[in-house]
């Protein structure tokens, strides 16, 4: 019984399951209440667009608003879910139980970011769910879509995991979320196409990788875009590979978490 | 196998000063960068295989630094731990592999029950199917009528017990317990330290920080003693009392921060 170990095995799995088993338990506030709050943006903006738009020249404006919902609830409840779960665990302190095991750093990573992108296709899956009660959607490249929900929840993932590291306090976290991440799904074309926008906002809009995801999206769904989707898969696979480099560098250095 | 299941070189650990902003680092006079907090000087120290070893010292004297850095919580700013012969940041997978650690502070996870924590934190190992071990624990612990209960619903006292149930959840052969004792009643202290004496008798290695002197005079067999940040004292029990002519651990203790303030002084 008191034996030396001199052998490991991978606890990935379990983090990933504890993950994914703390959202499940509250999937009142992590899934349904962002499906509400889809459905009524849905609502409102539906009913007071849908005769005035069309976008691409031929697609209803419910339509097209629907894939822009579902990918801007996955981007922000991938974002939520490390962010939450790691600023959480820090304040309460039960952190130490995962610092104190042999999960390498690429196991932490990994089991955070996936159980994001979980959440994220979750939220997304129910939002199109309950959208077809109002509209059905085409599906015209389902592989595009697929794509471009993991990568742009993984971003968010990532992001997320970052968030919760450089963040000591909740408030920290709220401006992380209020006036970066928040501003930057908002202003990425969720309820419009960045064509409809003068010049300059749609110069910004470029400069903006959270639109890319929601373009490449939404051309899954329509075979139609504002950006070419290879362009758009290009980048946000660049800004994936940027994020992570800079998430694994700060969970090897232990920042703030090993002192 | 290396000889000793715990060992610590010339230990020195300095925490980096509070970041400041950057407005209060424009508004500040030049040079006037804070020090950091040197929590450890040269700490060396070795523990044998199946021994009870104690880590004595009032409070800020560095015990729960020492500590940390065995458990890969924080970084020596310079020398070298190992957990039985595994350096705890080169090796540290085997090192943490073989360590279970009590920590100081009341802390769980409120979104599980009992045994979904000790589940979880039997995976973070590797270990799946480890139902057997963690019913033993939980009854060696008193805790089998709430292997059901939510975290959030047990007492203070019921939580400390599944602290120590997740630092066993493992089989670690060497096991910290950092102020396990502090703020529970007689009935948990009872029961906790018959079990660890049990699992010291079966041949794991452990290491205890408390501030109940008579606990420590009882179970350990050698203690070292902190104070900030330095080792003024590491012998058996009875050497330590013997050298200071003390009827108990207390009196000793009391003696031995004494004088070393006295040398402080003179030196």
């Amino acid at each position: 019984m008191n034996t030396q170990v001199t052998e490991i095995r991978s606890g990935f799995t379990s983090l990933l399951y504890k993950e994914l088993l703390r959202f499940w338990r509250v999937a009142f506030q992590t899934i349904a209440a962002p499906v509400m709050t889809a459905l009524l943006y849905l609502v409102v903006f539906a009913q007071v667009l849908q005769d005035r738009l069309k976008v691409y020249g031929e697609i209803n404006y419910t339509q097209f608003l629907i894939p822009g919902l579902m990918m801007m609830s996955m981007l922000q409840n991938a974002f939520a879910n490390p962010s939450s779960s790691l600023i959480q665990s820090r304040i309460t302190g039960n952190l130490v139980f995962i610092l104190v095991t042999p999960i390498s750093t690429m196991e932490f990573f990994w089991a955070y970011v996936l159980a994001a992108v979980a959440r994220g296709l979750s939220v997304g899956l129910a939002v199109w769910l309950c959208s077809l009660v109002f509209l059905p959607l085409p599906v015209t490249y389902p592989v595009w879509i697929l794509a471009f929900a993991v990568i742009g929840s993984a971003i968010m993932g990532v992001l997320g995991l970052i968030a919760g590291l450089w963040s000591e306090k909740f408030d920290q976290l709220a401006a992380f979320q209020n006036f970066l991440i928040m501003p930057a799904t908002f202003l990425s074309g969720v309820f419009y196409s960045i064509h409809s926008l003068p010049p300059f906002w749609q110069a910004v809009s470029h400069w903006n990788p959270l639109f890319y995801t929601i373009d490449g999206f939404r051309y899954g769904f329509f075979g139609m875009s504002d950006a070419n989707p290879w362009t758009s898969l290009v980048i946000v696979l660049v800004v994936f590979a940027a994020v992570t480099a800079l998430a694994i560098q700060l969970l090897r250095s232990g920042y703030k978490l090993r002192y | 196998m290396s000889e000793f299941a715990i060992e610590f070189e010339h230990i020195h650990k300095t925490y980096a000063p509070a970041r400041r902003s950057w407005i209060k680092s424009l508004l500040s006079k030049p040079g006037s960068q804070q020090a950091g907090f040197t929590a450890l000087r040269d700490v060396s120290l070795q523990v044998k295989h199946g021994e009870f070893f104690g880590l004595l010292g009032p409070n800020g004297a560095g015990k729960t630094s020492l500590i940390s850095i065995l458990a890969g919580l924080s970084y020596p700013t310079q020398g070298r731990a190992r957990v039985c012969g595994h350096d705890v940041v080169q090796d540290y997978k085997l090192a943490r592999r073989n360590l279970g650690v009590v920590p100081q502070e009341l802390v769980y996870d409120p979104f599980f029950t009992v045994r979904e924590t000790l589940r979880i934190q039997s995976g973070y190992y590797g270990l799946g199917n480890n139902d057997d071990w963690i019913d033993e624990i939980l009854h060696n612990l008193g805790l089998s009528d709430k292997a059901n209960a939510n975290m959030r619903a047990l007492s203070g006292g019921m939580k400390r017990r599944v602290l120590v149930a997740q630092a066993l959840v493992h089989r670690p052969p060497v096991i910290v317990l950092d102020e396990p004792t502090a703020g529970v009643d007689v009935d948990l202290r009872r029961s906790l330290w018959e079990f660890i004496s049990k699992l010291n008798q079966q041949g794991h290695t452990i290491l205890l920080t408390t501030h109940y002197l008579e606990e420590a005079e009882t179970l350990c067999g050698r203690i070292a003693m902190l104070k900030r940040g330095r080792i003024v004292a590491l012998d058996t029990t009875q050497a330590l009392l013997a050298r200071v002519g003390a009827h108990g651990l207390e009196e000793a203790f009391v003696e031995i921060m004494r004088q070393s303030a006295q040398e402080t002084v003179t030196a």
